[in-house]
């Protein structure tokens, strides 16, 4: 039965758009956490420390998103546990955007003069109070306006956890299109939702990085 | 845990999926070799073109960058049989990745071209090159050398992001996997054994492109 775009399937792809934000802030928070632990443990003298974040974020960075959420979602029932796609899509983009931040970030990280480093650690600061006063409140300024850019490819990746079976935004798209049969008008609205999720966010990320390479130079 | 491990219904069909990874890498190259002439002509366009044309080459940057990839093959596979254009789904693959990597692409050649300054062609003339050799050796190889770098992982990240086309079922890696999977249902080990092979695709080509790296541009003095 093919019914006709109206105001109610206008309505469903909108409030599908609270799960793909809902994913987004989850990925993202979760991942800015983990992704902070991510930068140290790559920035740091101990070497396996080193070693084992490098490799975390090779693999990540290596293998396709999508591959990541199926082996969550099927990982878990080796696990013996029923993870729900819900939960399977916000442990595989969090640890997706954990990897990605961490790198992001341990270039911050990188990019405060060894100066800073030195002068910190002889004032007789140790690791946690030199990271916490000198290095890392200067690495926050660097970090922002790509932290922000790279926001754009959460909410873009929240979209394959409609593979999985997911109901957000894009799954949404496909349930609406599946009953009326009007691909270009309903995919034309979800890409032009996420394109209002997204473009404000990689405007903001350019003017910011525009401002703090201004005084720099 | 007691989960039961069976890899061997995943080596059976071996053959079946280095049939998938070598189209993988045929679509990622083939997208990549077409969405680079997208790139150069819209770069071109972008730098240089009448004002329209400059708008709408924005356009169609901002709104491939700021879309999921799925949905713009959503929009191809599902939207252009609407409009009496009917596609397998390894076309429509190709079509979608072609579209999306020349968005990016566009960007990178962009910055290439910009970083070649008037001053070194003036340069290039004044110490007698013919307009020839500066354009080889003062424009392109420096050009080619600051956008080789972003080109190359640009194709790592589409070779990875093409595993999204499995959602139309074009018969690449991840469809085959999902086929695979559907048949025999060891679903985990068939997606560990298929991540590796990505990985070792993007770990083996990145290795590849940075020998190709060292030999092609190993001309520079260290710039510092």
């Amino acid at each position: 039965m093919i019914r006709a775009f109206g105001y109610n399937e206008f309505l469903f792809l909108l409030s599908a758009v609270q799960w793909t934000l809902l994913l987004s802030v989850i990925a993202f928070i979760g991942g800015g956490i983990v992704g902070l632990f991510v930068a140290l443990a790559r920035t740091s003298d101990v070497k396996p420390l080193r070693l084992l974040a490098t490799g975390y974020i090779q693999v990540f960075q290596g293998t396709p998103l999508l591959m990541q959420l199926f082996l969550v979602f099927f990982g878990a029932t080796v696990l013996g546990i029923d993870m729900s796609p819900w939960v399977a899509a916000a442990v595989g983009l969090t640890l997706n955007t954990s990897a990605f931040l961490g790198e992001i970030w341990r270039g911050c990280i990188q990019s405060v003069p060894r100066g800073q480093w030195e002068a910190a650690s002889s004032l007789g600061l140790r690791y946690p109070g030199l990271m916490r006063y000198v290095i890392l409140p200067q690495a926050v300024k660097v970090a922002v306006p790509p932290t922000v850019g790279y926001l754009v490819q959460v909410i873009k990746g929240t979209s394959l956890a409609a593979i999985i079976g997911f109901v957000e935004l894009t799954r949404a798209g496909q349930i609406v299109n599946n009953a009326t049969f009007q691909p270009f008008l309903v995919f034309g609205i979800v890409a032009a939702i996420y394109f209002a999720l997204c473009w404000p966010l990689s405007l903001l990320s350019q003017r910011l990085e525009a401002r703090y390479a201004a005084p720099s130079r | 845990m007691t989960y039961d491990f069976q890899f061997d219904a995943v080596l059976a069909s071996w053959d079946y999926l280095l049939a998938g990874a070598w189209l993988t890498v045929r679509l990622s190259f083939g997208a990549m070799a077409i969405g680079l002439v997208i790139a150069i002509l819209c770069a071109l366009g972008k730098t240089s073109g009448p004002k329209p044309v400059r708008w709408l080459i924005n356009a169609y940057i901002e709104v491939i960058r700021n879309t999921p990839f799925l949905v713009q093959i959503f929009l191809i596979f599902f939207g252009l049989p609407t409009v009496g254009l009917r596609l397998s789904p390894d076309m429509a693959a190709l079509i979608a990745m072609v579209v999306n990597v020349g968005a990016y692409a566009t960007e990178i050649i962009r910055a290439g071209i910009e970083s070649i300054h008037k001053g070194q062609i003036e340069a290039g003339l004044a110490l007698g090159l013919r307009p020839l050799q500066v354009f080889r050796h003062v424009i392109l190889k420096p050009a080619l050398r600051t956008v080789y770098p972003a080109l190359t992982s640009q194709f790592i990240l589409l070779m990875l992001s093409s595993s999204v086309v499995s959602a139309i079922s074009a018969d690449e890696l991840t469809s085959v996997a999902n086929n695979i999977q559907s048949q025999t249902f060891r679903s985990f080990e068939i997606y560990i054994v298929v991540t590796g092979i990505y990985l070792v695709l993007a770990l083996m080509f990145s290795a590849l492109f940075a020998g190709i790296y060292r030999l092609a541009f190993a001309y520079t003095v260290d710039r510092r």
